[in-house]
C-alpha cells in the first residue's frame, strides 16, 4: 500500500511540475486562472493522499482548506476580477517562451540540487518530491519576472504559495494548523487587496500593463 | 489568562481599526485614532511596568512571550505609534484641505493604520515562528494600500513595487520557517510547539546544522527584504516618498525595526545549531553593503522624503551590521540604536511632512527658510537631523561611537568603509537640510498649526538616551545582548 502511494504522490508531484512549466507558457489570462484552479486541485489530492497514507488527520483539514481557498475562491474572485476589469480575453505578447523555458529546465536542476541534501534528511515518505516543489517555487519566481501585466503577476505569485505548501507537506507533513490557517488568510485577503489595486491601477493608467509603472528610478 | 496586559495590548488597536473601518471619515475620527493609539500606548506601559516587576513573561500556553529583547521594542512600537497618530491628526486635515484625498481614503487610511500597529505589535509578542511570518505579511498589505494612498501614478507604481517585492521576499521567509520546522519537528516533535521560539532556543544547539544554515539564508533574505537591506531596498525609497508622510514616519521608525527583530530571533537560532559564524558574517557583509550603497544614493538624491528613506537604510545597515559582529557590546550598541533611530527618523519625517505641506513640494531646492516662517518646523529638522547624523550629545553618537570601536577591534578592516559612509551622508545631509532651514521663503502659513510635541518630545528622549539611560532599560539591552551573543 505504502508504495502504491508513494506512487500516487509522485504522479501528483509530476502533475504540479508539468501545470508550473504550463503555466510559464500560458499567454491567455484565463486560461492561466484554470491552471491555478488545477494546481490547488493537485495540492489537495495530495494532501488527501498524504493523509490517508501515513495517518496524519491534521492534513484531511489543510485539504480541505486548499479546496475552500484554492480550487474554489481564489480562482472565482480572479475570474469575477478579470469579468469586471473587461481583460477576459486578455493575451500577453511574451517574448521568447524558448529560452524561457530552457531557462525553466535548469532552475529545475538548480532546485534539485538545492532540496537534494534536506530530503535525505527527511523520514517522510513524501522527502522525494521535495526538489519538485523547490522547483515550482523557482518556476513561480521566473514567471512572475517574465510577465509584464498585473493578473499574470499574481498568479504568479499565488502559484509562488502553492509550491511553498508543497513543500511544506512533503518536507514536514504540513505546518502547524494555526499557522496554516494565518497564511491562507493572509493569501485571501492579499489577492482581495490587489483587487482593489487593480481597480485603481486602471483608472489611472487605463489599463493593467506594468509598463506604466516604470517610472520611479534612481537617476 | 494570568497576564491580561497582552490581550489589552493586541486587542485595542484590532478593535479600533474595526471601529475606525466604519466610522474613520467622521469628523471625530482623527481624535479616535489618537485616543486607541493612547490606550494602546497605555496597555504597552502596563506590560512593560508588570515585566520590570516581574521580569519576563510567557503565558498563553507559551504562545506569547516578553522577553529582554522584545519588550522595549513593544513599547517603542506603541509609543512612535501613538506620537504618529498625533502627528497625523493636523497633517491630514491639511491634506483634505489641499484636496489630496477624500472622506473615504481617510477611512480606510485610519482602519489600516491601527490594523498595521496591531500586525507589528502580534509579530513582536508571539512566540510562534509561523505567526511571527503572518505578522509581517499582514503588515505589508495593510500598508499596500496606504502607499497608495493618493492614487497618483507614482504613488501606484510605489505601492505596486513594495507588494511584489516584499510579498516575494517574505516568501522565501516562509520557505525558511519551514525548513526551520523541519528541523525542529525532528526534535521537538510535530504540532504547534515545534515553532515555539523559546521552545527551539532551549533545544537549538541539537537543530540539524546544514537544514538550519539553510533556513536562515532564506529567513534572512525575506526579513532582510523588509529590513531594507541591499540589494533588496528598492521599494523603500519609493514607499516612503509617495505615501502619506505619517506612513513612512511608521514604516522607517517601526516596520523596519520590527523586520530587524524577526532576522536577530533566527540567528540566534542559526547559531545555536551551526557554533560558527555563519549568520553573523552574512549580516555583517550585507549592512556593510547597505551603509555604502544607501550612503552614495543618498547623495544623489533632490527629493526630501527619498533621502531620509536611504538615510534608513543606512542605518538598518548599520544596525544588522552591528549585529553581525556580535558579542555584549555591539549588539547592546544595535539595540540602543534601533531604539534611537527609530525616535529620531520618525520626528524627522514629523518635520519634514509640515516642511512639505507647507511648501507644496517634495523638492529640496524649492524647500526654503522654514525657520522663517515657521521656527519650530526650521528648529526640528535641524535638530533632527543633527542627531541622525551622530553628533553628540544625541543618543545616535553614543550608539554609533559603540559600534564603531567594538568594530575597530573586531573587523578592523570594516572601520574606514563604516567611517566612510556615515562621514559622505553627513556631509549631503547637512548640506541640504541646511539650505532648506535658512534662505528667503514666500510659502504661506498652515491653515490647520501643525502638531510639533511630538518632534520635540522624540527628539529630548535621544537627547537622555545620549546622556544617561535609565536602569532598567540598560539592564534589559544588557540582558537581551546576554542572549543574542
Amino acid at each position: 500500500m505504502t508504495s502504491f502511494a508513494t506512487q500516487l504522490i509522485n504522479l501528483m508531484a509530476a502533475l504540479l511540475l508539468l501545470i508550473a512549466f504550463a503555466m510559464l507558457a500560458q499567454r491567455r489570462i484565463l486560461t492561466l486562472i484554470h491552471l491555478f484552479a488545477w494546481q490547488g486541485l493537485v495540492l489537495a489530492s495530495n494532501s488527501v493522499i498524504v493523509a490517508w497514507s501515513t495517518g496524519q488527520t491534521h492534513l484531511y483539514w489543510s485539504a480541505l482548506l486548499t479546496l475552500a481557498l484554492k480550487v474554489i475562491l481564489l480562482p472565482w474572485i480572479l475570474h469575477r476580477l478579470i469579468d469586471r476589469l473587461n481583460v477576459r480575453w486578455d493575451v500577453e505578447t511574451l517574448i521568447n517562451i524558448p529560452t524561457t523555458m530552457l531557462a525553466g529546465i535548469v532552475l529545475v536542476i538548480i532546485a534539485y540540487n538545492v532540496a537534494s541534501p534536506i530530503s535525505q534528511l527527511a523520514g517522510t515518505i513524501t522527502r522525494s518530491t521535495l526538489g519538485i516543489a523547490t522547483a515550482a517555487v523557482l518556476l513561480a519566481f521566473l514567471m512572475m519576472i517574465t510577465r509584464s501585466k498585473a493578473v499574470p503577476q499574481v498568479i504568479g505569485f499565488l502559484a509562488m504559495e502553492n509550491a511553498l505548501f508543497f513543500a511544506a507537506t512533503s518536507a514536514t507533513y504540513g505546518m502547524p494548523m494555526v499557522v496554516e490557517l494565518g497564511v491562507a488568510l493572509d493569501v485571501l485577503v492579499g489577492t482581495l487587496i490587489l483587487g482593489i489595486f487593480f481597480f485603481q491601477l486602471r483608472e489611472a493608467f487605463d489599463s493593467l500593463d506594468l509598463k506604466h509603472l516604470e517610472r520611479l528610478k534612481e537617476r | 489568562m494570568e497576564h491580561s496586559e497582552i490581550v489589552f495590548v493586541l486587542g485595542i488597536p484590532l478593535l479600533g481599526g474595526a471601529l475606525l473601518a466604519v466610522f474613520g471619515d467622521r469628523r471625530w475620527a482623527a481624535s479616535a485614532n489618537v485616543a486607541v493609539s493612547g490606550a494602546a500606548l497605555l496597555a504597552a506601559a502596563l506590560l512593560t511596568v508588570r515585566v520590570i516587576d516581574q521580569g519576563p513573561i510567557l503565558d498563553f500556553d507559551d504562545n506569547f512571550f516578553v522577553d529582554p529583547f522584545n519588550v522595549f521594542l513593544v513599547t517603542l512600537t506603541a509609543f512612535v505609534a501613538f506620537t504618529t497618530a498625533l502627528f497625523s491628526r493636523p497633517y491630514m486635515k491639511n491634506e483634505q484641505e489641499h484636496g489630496r484625498l477624500g472622506a473615504g481614503r481617510l477611512k480606510l487610511y485610519h482602519a489600516m493604520y491601527q490594523v498595521f500597529i496591531f500586525s507589528m505589535l502580534l509579530a513582536l509578542l508571539t512566540n510562534n515562528m509561523g505567526i511571527m511570518w503572518v505578522a509581517m505579511e499582514a503588515a505589508t498589505l495593510s500598508t499596500v494600500l496606504l502607499v497608495s494612498l493618493y492614487r497618483t501614478p507614482a504613488s501606484l507604481e510605489a505601492a505596486w513595487k513594495y507588494f511584489i517585492l516584499c510579498s516575494v521576499g517574505i516568501a522565501q521567509a516562509l520557505f525558511g520557517t519551514i525548513l526551520l520546522y523541519f528541523a525542529a519537528e525532528k526534535v521537538l516533535g510535530g504540532g504547534s510547539g515545534a515553532l515555539l521560539w523559546t521552545h527551539l532556543n532551549q533545544v537549538k544547539g541539537d537543530l540539524e546544522p546544514t537544514v538550519l544554515s539553510l533556513a536562515f539564508v532564506f529567513l534572512f533574505v525575506g526579513y532582510g527584504t523588509k529590513v531594507g537591506l541591499v540589494p533588496l531596498h528598492n521599494w523603500l525609497p519609493d514607499a516612503h516618498a509617495e505615501g502619506p508622510t505619517p506612513m513612512s514616519a511608521v514604516l522607517s521608525g517601526l516596520l523596519l525595526n520590527v523586520a530587524l527583530y524577526a532576522v536577530v530571533r533566527c540567528k540566534v537560532l542559526t547559531d545555536g545549531a551551526l557554533a560558527t559564524h555563519f549568520a553573523g558574517n552574512l549580516m555583517l557583509a550585507f549592512g556593510l553593503l547597505s551603509v555604502i550603497v544607501a550612503a552614495f544614493f543618498l547623495s544623489r538624491q533632490t527629493d526630501i522624503k527619498r533621502m531620509f528613506a536611504y538615510s534608513s537604510i543606512e542605518h538598518m545597515g548599520l544596525c544588522t551590521f552591528a549585529f553581525g559582529l556580535g558579542g555584549p557590546v555591539a549588539t547592546f550598541a544595535a539595540l540602543l540604536h534601533m531604539t534611537v533611530h527609530s525616535l529620531t527618523k520618525s520626528a524627522i519625517f514629523f518635520t519634514v511632512g509640515h516642511a512639505v505641506q507647507k511648501t507644496g513640494t517634495q523638492t529640496m531646492d524649492e524647500i526654503r527658510g522654514l525657520v522663517l516662517t515657521n521656527p519650530t518646523i526650521g528648529a526640528g529638522m535641524l535638530l533632527g537631523t543633527l542627531a541622525i547624523l551622530g553628533l553628540p550629545p544625541f543618543g545616535v553618537f553614543a550608539s554609533e561611537f559603540l559600534i564603531l570601536t567594538t568594530a575597530m577591534k573586531q573587523q578592523p578592516w570594516a572601520t574606514p568603509i563604516l567611517l566612510a559612509g556615515l562621514g559622505l551622508a553627513f556631509a549631503s545631509i547637512f548640506q541640504r537640510v541646511q539650505a532648506m532651514v535658512f534662505g528667503d521663503t514666500t510659502a504661506k502659513r498652515l491653515p490647520h498649526p501643525p502638531a510639533m510635541m511630538p518632534v520635540f518630545v522624540h527628539l529630548a528622549i535621544v537627547l537622555m538616551l545620549g546622556l544617561w539611560i535609565p536602569p532598567y532599560l540598560a539592564a534589559w539591552y544588557r540582558q537581551a545582548a546576554q542572549m543574542l551573543g
